[in-house]
């Protein structure tokens, strides 16, 4: 269904935050969810992980970074504008529930956003919550404020050092399991090399840590199979086993490179701007 | 009387040479003249055959004499009496294995062309872009829900349509249609031409379409027939869960699910990419796995792509391929390489995780198995490399457990399966039916219509029970 942008914000030079106006939608989501949305008749379907929910206003938020032309479209859109295609929720919800002790939340990049409705749910259900969040730098960080405020403890890392400890968001972990804090769970969201570096960093700690994964896919309903990842002996569908799995048991490398499989058409799609109205095909 | 000519008349097509590089439409229908000319082959046999080879029962003699008589638009309405999508089926129905196999025409020579008469009615009243009248509702119509916009889902809100029934249908995807949509390519079933009028013909009727709905996740069944007010629910959600071979190196960039295949290409227009924003890489070889028309369709979009080879690997013979004779025969004219009786046992990658060959294994035929086709064996040894870019698995696909897993009281079968009366489609919980690729595995279009007509019928008579109770 078409659904209406009412709020625009940019969070940095390349990061845009949306609330769309999805009632339905709204009703649904669980934290850990995505949703899968289409521009224009032209588009890709592009699925992002939901940021933030309002059931009782019925808005979904969504937080995005421009990586291609079809992002630089969405970014394109302003308040009032209608997305064409608005789909969700999809895939499965976060195993949220009270008791499970302290969870450390880890988000790095544009990945802040995601595990936000993570860290407030696990809050919400009465968890401790530390959530570990980085960008580059300073400026590129996002989201530190709905953070702090879901958040028992909140700590920030920038790879130049800019704000917070300057290093990885794993440098952060390590921090704390140095200081003898006791971590029940891991929830970790960001870049694939991230990710993989916090399940290498608390598999030998024996910490169950969980990622989500955003690959490359189409129908986001278990249709097409081009979202599969490899998980232990298995092969998944991230989209509708996912998008959350035991980071210990993810194979980061076949995703990495399954990510780049349209690169080189991609920098043509965007480079090449047709003025006769035909395709490549045609 | 004129001699009786023992062939069909000859179906105008695409030259292949110049058809295997653009997704134009490859047969071209007939003309007015041709048509009659054809229709005046049927014999109006006293008690025909042909009728019983229809899963939807259409009145094929009763049609093909209006035909004869160039009443060209007594012949659609007879048509549309039993089928709402004629002009899919005119083109994608297996007709040598229904209608035309009954025709007492095929014991000498060639039966009537009876799908291509189908075709040409359903064109013709399409291109003169008629009025189609709603459906007047009474005030305290019955509502019913029917989940999957594909073949069983339209032809089952179609019919309801027809009774007096309000209909929505829920479509997960951005557009309806289902397989005539996704799957099938263009160049055997134009989408704007063809699809999407025939779907707005439906709207027009009446029929409500919300697409970008995944029921199971945005609603459930019991949601819709508690909240939402529906009275009856049609399942009608396909076979949408890809199979692979689970043989190594399937994870390499380059290979593809016949459905992502297709899907990228016909539903997302990749082949118009990048005009249209999403991508599909084909590079210079392909090999499709499989020996269905879903193989036949990616290897004949992969050639139209700019493939410059293209191979059909299939473990079992010639006879054996399980596509329509036709699909097989248009795609070795436009130069697919049918490598038969080989069976894929690993894609090789390259040490940047792309696919760089398909390591196969030859097979021989043994004995006759429980599907009395002959079993294939790997011939010890014989293992080979074709060497090509990317991989199509188009070997089968199992259903889609989305609704199933989220409807309580609606049981499966251990292949994950909708359990329904083959007659009725009534599955195990009341109010609810189901039809299709989601009962039976994945099998024809037209198979999934029947299936969609026959619960059509069978919810008319629950909710009849329902108000008089």
């Amino acid at each position: 269904m078409k659904a209406k942008i009412l709020k625009k914000e940019m969070l940095s030079p390349d990061v845009f935050r949306f609330d769309v106006e999805a009632p339905r939608i709204a009703k649904k989501t669980q934290p850990g969810q995505f949703i899968i949305l289409r521009v224009n008749e032209e588009g890709e379907r592009i699925p992002l992980t939901v940021a933030d929910f309002d059931r009782e206003r019925g808005i979904i938020t969504i937080i995005f970074q421009v990586v291609g032309a079809s992002t630089e479209l969405l970014a394109a859109l302003e308040e009032g504008d209608e997305i064409l295609d608005f789909v969700g929720p999809l895939g499965q919800k976060s195993e949220i529930e009270p008791g499970l002790g302290t969870v450390v939340c880890i988000g790095g990049g544009i990945g802040v956003a995601p595990i936000y409705p993570i860290a407030r749910g696990m809050h919400e259900a009465g968890n401790k919550v530390i959530s570990i969040i980085g960008a580059r730098s300073k400026d590129l960080l996002i989201m530190e404020k709905e953070l702090r405020a879901a958040s028992d403890e909140t700590i920030v890392t920038t790879d130049d050092g800019s704000y917070g400890i300057e290093g990885f968001v794993t440098a952060a972990l390590e921090q704390l399991v140095d200081y003898g804090e006791k971590i029940d769970l891991v929830y970790a969201i960001g870049p694939v090399v991230m990710m993989k570096s916090v399940a290498n960093a608390t598999r030998p700690l024996g910490i169950k840590t969980i990622v989500s994964l955003n690959p490359i896919m189409v129908d986001g309903t278990g249709m097409c199979g081009g979202c599969r990842v490899q998980i232990g002996s298995e092969t998944k569908f991230a989209c509708v086993d996912g998008p959350e799995f035991d980071g210990h048991l993810v194979d980061f490398e076949g995703l990495r490179e399954r990510q780049d499989m349209y690169r080189d058409q991609e920098a043509e799609g965007k480079d090449h701007i047709c003025r006769i109205g035909l395709g490549r095909g045609a | 009387m004129m001699a009786l000519s023992l062939e069909k008349h000859r179906m105008p097509e695409q030259d292949p040479k110049v058809r295997a590089h653009n997704f134009n439409e490859v047969a071209l229908g007939y003309d007015e003249e041709t048509a009659v000319a054809e229709a005046e082959r049927c014999l109006s046999c006293k008690i025909p055959q042909c009728r019983k080879g229809c899963p939807v029962g259409v009145d094929i003699p009763g049609f093909i004499a209006k035909l004869k008589t160039r009443d060209f638009d007594g012949a659609i309405s007879k048509i549309k009496e039993s089928n709402a999508l004629p002009a899919v089926c005119g083109r994608v129905c297996p007709q040598e294995n229904q209608c035309e196999k009954y025709c007492v025409l095929g014991k000498k020579g060639e039966p009537v062309g009876i799908g291509r008469l189908e075709r040409f009615a359903a064109d013709r009243e399409m291109a003169q872009n008629k009025e189609v009248k709603p459906i007047a509702y009474a005030p305290d119509a019955q509502k019913v829900a029917v989940i999957g916009a594909g073949p069983a889902g339209l032809s089952c809100a179609g019919d309801l349509a027809r009774k007096g029934y309000r209909v929505t249908i829920f479509e997960a995807l951005h557009t309806a249609g289902g397989v005539l949509s996704y799957g099938i390519p263009e160049f055997r079933l134009p989408k704007d031409a063809i699809v999407k009028k025939e779907i707005a013909n439906l709207e027009k009727l009446g029929v409500k379409i919300e697409l970008d709905a995944v029921v199971g996740q945005l609603y459930t069944i019991d949601e819709l027939m508690g909240e939402e007010g529906f009275d009856a629910v049609f399942v009608g959600t396909g076979a949408g869960l890809p199979h692979f071979m689970n043989i190594p190196g399937e994870n390499l960039n380059g290979v593809y699910s016949a459905n992502e295949f297709l899907t990228r290409c016909n539903l997302m227009k990749a082949y118009r990419f990048p005009e249209y924003a999403t991508p599909i890489r084909v590079g210079h070889s392909v090999a499709v796995v499989g020996g269905g028309n879903v193989a036949m369709d990616a290897a004949r979009t992969a050639l139209r792509l700019g493939a410059e080879h293209v191979y059909i690997v299939y473990r079992r013979g010639e006879e054996e391929l399980p596509a329509r004779r036709e699909e097989v025969h248009h795609a070795k004219e436009e130069g697919v390489d049918f490598q038969l009786l080989n069976n894929p046992v690993e894609v090789v990658g390259d040490d940047k995780g792309w696919v760089h060959a398909l390591k196969c294994i030859r097979m021989e035929l043994g004995e006759p198995d429980a599907s009395g086709r002959r079993s294939p064996k790997a011939v010890p040894g014989s293992e080979f490399e074709l060497a090509v870019d990317t991989v199509v698995m188009a070997i089968g696909q199992g259903p889609n457990p989305i609704v199933a897993s989220t409807t309580p009281g609606m049981d499966t079968n251990k292949r994950g399966n909708i359990i329904a009366d083959e007659e009725t489609g009534a599955t195990t919980k009341p109010g609810v039916f189901a039809g299709g690729d989601i009962v039976t595995g994945a099998a024809t279009v037209i198979l999934a219509m029947g299936a969609g007509k026959k619960a059509a019928a069978a919810i008319d008579e629950y909710l009849k029970k329902k108000r008089n109770a």
